[in-house]
């Protein structure tokens, strides 16, 4: 069943010279426990269109259509919703990971902190309630030392581990849906291939549906389920991933495959995931990350 | 500080130590203490050149031109300062002269500038710090809401008003509101820190408004706290404008950060996005603006005081400097550069406690 | 002087060695800032005519004493019998030109000693910033009061003393934009080609830290004329019976309860300062768009 359907979705830029279409009419439907890919070169309107789920488009931009979240109670309206009603499913029903851990995270705050004060929020929860939850979290994303790193702050984390940190406070309160921005785009190769299979170890353990916007297809192509591919603000192709690597339909996509290294094309995700991990076999291998 | 893992070196949750090696924040607050020092040293070294730089004969601009006719008082002040020794002995006769608590001798009043100034401080810093406490309150509270509200209606005004605020000529100021409120509207108290009918409560502090509050004497305290009025928001508005703009600055620029939308993402509150993760952010410079608005306070003082018969030092850094009476007004200097020095300080240290990068490795 | 929240101008090396910076107009400041210069323009002519347009000899006393503005004079007289509004007139020719030259050799002053420590590095930077750090330690009024004091009450003095306050935030400001300038690709492949360090400045550098530097010099104007006219306050500046606006005030605290005597004054002050600093404010909205104006989508797309 379609957890997140987006139908016709317009944003527009407000310019001194007019309005400025950014992203032009799109259509996509995200599946439950699926992993969604959304593809497309800088400028093609894939983050905005991430944010405008949660409602956090600044405020020069308007928006128009429809962007609707199932529930058993029904389904609900996300674009132009009222502020209490989007604060209700901020965090807690769509969350959203971003693409630079080290300044997604507040640097002066510590992460047991970050972990826990929207789970407090959103579900009631005391902080000895809430405390063995952070460290269950710390836990499944595997950060060494959970009881320590509560204390710890993000500078004194690792790259992929912030981003792993990242994921494990976008998943405090148990979402349905998980927006992530690029999450592997700030972060070292050797260590990109870390985060997709903890990604993929989520959507599988615990079914949260995740909507993956990244520029580049090979992480695609590593965990994506369905794939759609926008350029300049509209959706040019969009097909489940098998489809879309073997038989590409549309010219902009078969140029953008062109452009991956050549095996991509017929890998499975595990031997694409591998070969992420041996390629930069000349840099020193990383003390964090252990696949 | 930062490492590039490219370089091999990432650094984990506990770096690897060969040696014992201090924390990181006492190694920090060393660096900040040594210059500071070394900084007031230089503040000595500027007012010492200033005192020589005198044009005409040093010995009458600091003895006065009466005390500069007796040979005795001359002789006996040319062998206290050493002035027939070299520039560089001289110096360090005048450090050893400052260590030991000598400023010279004011030329108007005949005391040790020292201990006039020492009677002189508490009154100053009795409105310094109420003007600054309020100052930071208002201000922080105006440059957030300015900021939320960038580009509409009230930002504009806010800005044109705080900009109009920092236009102002503080002497004036104090007169314009001195002859407002007090002469022709009655509501604020006549010049001095106190009526004439109420007692100086016992000195603890030197700030009339605790002194009398730890003697109980609570019709002395309301007061003194009447009195503190004008001078207090003379100052504050002065410095109201300032801060009001660098609040506004710096939480635009917080509010791009990703951690704010990341915040927001989460599903938190308005005021607990504003108050757990703007402001944090924006304590630190913040901070620096407080640090720089205590400089400006003090230079408001010297043209304030003696408006309203305020006996601080800027009172005597008027009387002082109306009168070329040059050991006061160096001795002022001295005083208001190592407090300005001390604020600046403290709000460095600070900084370690509010950004944990500074504080932990 | 105050702290400059301006930025560096987008410079792009491989086009252009100088891009002309875009001219965006804030919706108030740009009509705030054009009526500043009205103001001001009128000031600088009243500066300049003075002597032509004022009723009365500001140093004769002739008129009877402390009288309220009305009975034939527009601002009133002075407990010497002088007239108010022409001493106003005449405090302008003395305060607007002094403060101008005072930031315009600040600006000199402090932009060579700070392309110079930017551009040479080394001892020559930590010389030059150390004696920035040691004037900068101080309030600015009470270093200049100190430094006034110490050289002599006298309106040169009090310049001189203002001057030697004011230019180490110039020297700062420019010494951050060379050194970022000094890697862009135009001003090395010009020192590859041999330019001379000076041409090099002149050529490539000067142009692109002009902006910053304007925008500072025209909010300084404003603190220029607070300066020296609390300067003039203390007792420090203008010596009697020179008209001088600040020196007024001071001479008004005397006979508070005629209010004409310390309002005009002070008012003129403000007025000016407003001008100036609403000009300022325009400038840096149009030089640097990223400071207050709305930024329509900076986000990663």
């Amino acid at each position: 069943m379609s957890i997140l359907t987006i139908s016709d979705l317009h944003i527009s830029l407000r310019t001194p010279d007019g309005p400025r279409p950014i992203v032009d009419g799109i259509d996509l439907v995200l599946e439950k426990g699926r992993i969604h890919g959304l593809a497309g070169e800088s400028g093609s309107g894939k983050t905005i269109t991430a944010l405008a789920i949660l409602g956090l488009l600044p405020d020069s931009m308007t928006a128009s259509g429809s962007i609707t979240l199932a529930s058993d109670a029904g389904a609900t309206e996300l674009l132009g919703a009222p502020r209490h009603v989007l604060g209700a499913i901020r965090g807690r029903r769509v969350a959203m990971v971003f693409q630079d851990p080290s300044t997604s995270l507040h640097p002066q705050i510590a992460i047991g902190r970050q972990l826990t004060d929207h789970m407090r929020h959103h579900l009631k929860l005391r902080k000895d309630a809430a405390r063995p939850r952070a460290l269950e979290l710390l836990e499944r994303v595997k950060v060494p030392d959970p009881e320590g790193a509560l204390k710890k702050f993000p500078h004194q984390f690792s790259g992929g581990q912030r981003q792993r940190i990242a994921i494990a406070v976008a998943l405090a309160c148990d979402p349905d849906v998980l927006l992530a921005d690029e999450p592997t785009t700030a972060l070292d190769v050797t260590v990109q291939a870390g985060i997709l299979e903890l990604l993929r170890e989520l959507v599988d353990d615990s079914g949260v549906s995740v909507l993956l916007v990244t520029h580049d297809l090979g992480v695609m192509s590593a965990v994506a389920d369905e794939v759609t591919v926008m350029r300049s603000g509209v959706v040019v192709e969009s097909a489940p991933r098998e489809q879309l690597f073997t038989h590409p339909q549309h010219e902009y996509t078969k140029s953008l495959l062109a452009a991956l290294p050549g095996s991509a094309l017929e890998a499975s995700p595990e031997t694409l995931v591998h070969d992420l991990l041996a390629a930069p076999a000349a840099a020193a291998p990383s003390q964090e990350d252990s696949p | 500080m930062t490492s590039s893992p490219a370089s091999g070196a990432v650094r984990t949750g506990k770096p690897a130590r060969t040696a014992p090696a201090a924390h990181p924040f006492v190694r920090y607050a060393v660096r900040r203490v040594i210059t500071s020092i070394l900084l007031v040293i230089g503040v000595t070294l500027v007012t010492f050149v200033l005192t020589n730089l005198v044009p005409g004969d040093p010995v009458a601009a600091a003895l006065g031109q009466r005390a500069a006719e007796d040979p005795t008082i001359v002789a006996h002040f040319r062998a206290e300062y050493g002035l027939d020794k070299p520039l560089v002995l001289q110096y360090f006769t005048y450090l050893g002269n400052l260590v030991h608590g000598n400023l010279g001798v004011s030329t108007t009043t005949h005391n040790p500038v020292a201990s006039d100034l020492a009677k002189a401080l508490p009154a100053t810093l009795e409105i310094a710090i109420g003007a600054i406490v309020l100052s930071v309150i208002i201000g922080v509270v105006l440059g957030t809401v300015a900021a939320y509200r960038r580009g509409k209606v009230s930002d504009h005004v806010l800005r044109v008003v705080s900009l109009a605020g920092l236009s102002v000529p503080t002497f004036w100021l104090a007169l314009v509101l001195y002859y407002v409120f007090y002469f022709k509207l009655h509501i604020a108290p006549g010049s001095g820190r106190l009526s004439s009918d109420f007692n100086t409560p016992h000195t603890v502090t030197g700030l009339y408004t605790i002194d009398a509050l730890l003697a109980g004497q609570l019709d002395t305290f309301f007061d003194a706290l009447s009195h503190l009025f004008l001078p207090v928001l003379v100052l504050t508005l002065y410095t109201v404008g300032l801060l009001t703009r660098f609040v506004r600055t710096a939480v635009l620029e917080i509010l791009d950060q990703d951690y704010v939308r990341a915040a927001r993402a989460k599903g938190l509150p308005t005021r607990t996005v504003v108050w757990s993760y703007v402001l944090r952010g924006a304590s630190i410079p913040v901070l620096t603006v407080v640090g720089l608005a205590f400089g400006s306070l003090l230079s408001g003082t010297v043209l304030v005081e003696s408006i309203f018969s305020w006996p601080g030092i800027g009172s005597y850094a008027y009387q002082a400097a109306s009168h070329l009476d040059l050991p006061g007004v160096m001795g002022v200097g001295l005083l208001i550069g190592v407090m300005y020095l001390l604020v600046n300080l403290i709000v460095d240290l600070l900084y370690g406690i509010l950004d944990p990068r500074v504080r932990i490795a | 002087m105050s702290l400059p929240t301006v930025t560096t101008d987008e410079i792009d090396p491989g086009k252009l060695r100088w891009r002309r910076p875009r001219l965006r107009l804030g919706r108030w400041s740009a009509p705030l800032g054009i009526a500043g210069a009205a103001v001001a323009l009128i000031w600088i002519l009243v500066a300049v005519f003075a002597p032509l347009i004022e009723p009365h000899d500001p140093l004769a006393q002739n008129l009877p004493i402390l009288q309220a503005p009305g009975h034939g004079t527009f601002m009133g007289t002075d407990e010497l019998g002088r007239d108010v509004f022409s001493r106003v007139l005449s405090g302008a020719s003395v305060t607007i030109p002094l403060s101008l030259l005072l930031v315009v050799m600040s600006v000199l002053i402090g932009a060579a000693l700070g392309s110079i420590a930017g551009f040479f590095g080394r001892w020559v930077d930590e010389l030059i910033m150390r004696i920035t750090d040691l004037v900068m330690a101080f309030p600015t009024v009470i270093l200049a009061m100190v430094i006034a004091a110490a050289l002599g009450a006298s309106l040169f003095n009090a310049v001189l003393a203002a001057l030697i306050v004011s230019w180490p935030s110039y020297a700062r400001l420019t010494r951050g934009l060379v050194l970022s300038l000094r890697q862009s690709n135009y001003v090395v492949s010009g020192q590859l080609l041999g330019f001379s360090a000076l041409r090099s400045l002149w050529r490539d550098i000067a142009p692109n830290i002009l902006g910053p530097i304007l925008v500072l010099a025209s909010l300084d104007i404003g603190t220029a004329i607070l300066l020296l006219s609390g300067l003039s306050f203390l007792g420090l500046g203008a010596k009697p019976p020179t008209a001088e606006w600040g020196s007024m005030v001071s001479d008004a605290v005397q006979n508070f309860d005629s209010w004409w005597l310390g309002l005009f004054p002070g008012l003129a002050i403000l007025t000016v300062v407003v001008a100036f600093n609403f000009i300022g404010d325009a400038l840096r909205d149009a030089l640097d768009p990223k400071s207050n104006t709305l930024r329509g989508g900076g986000l990663t797309l």
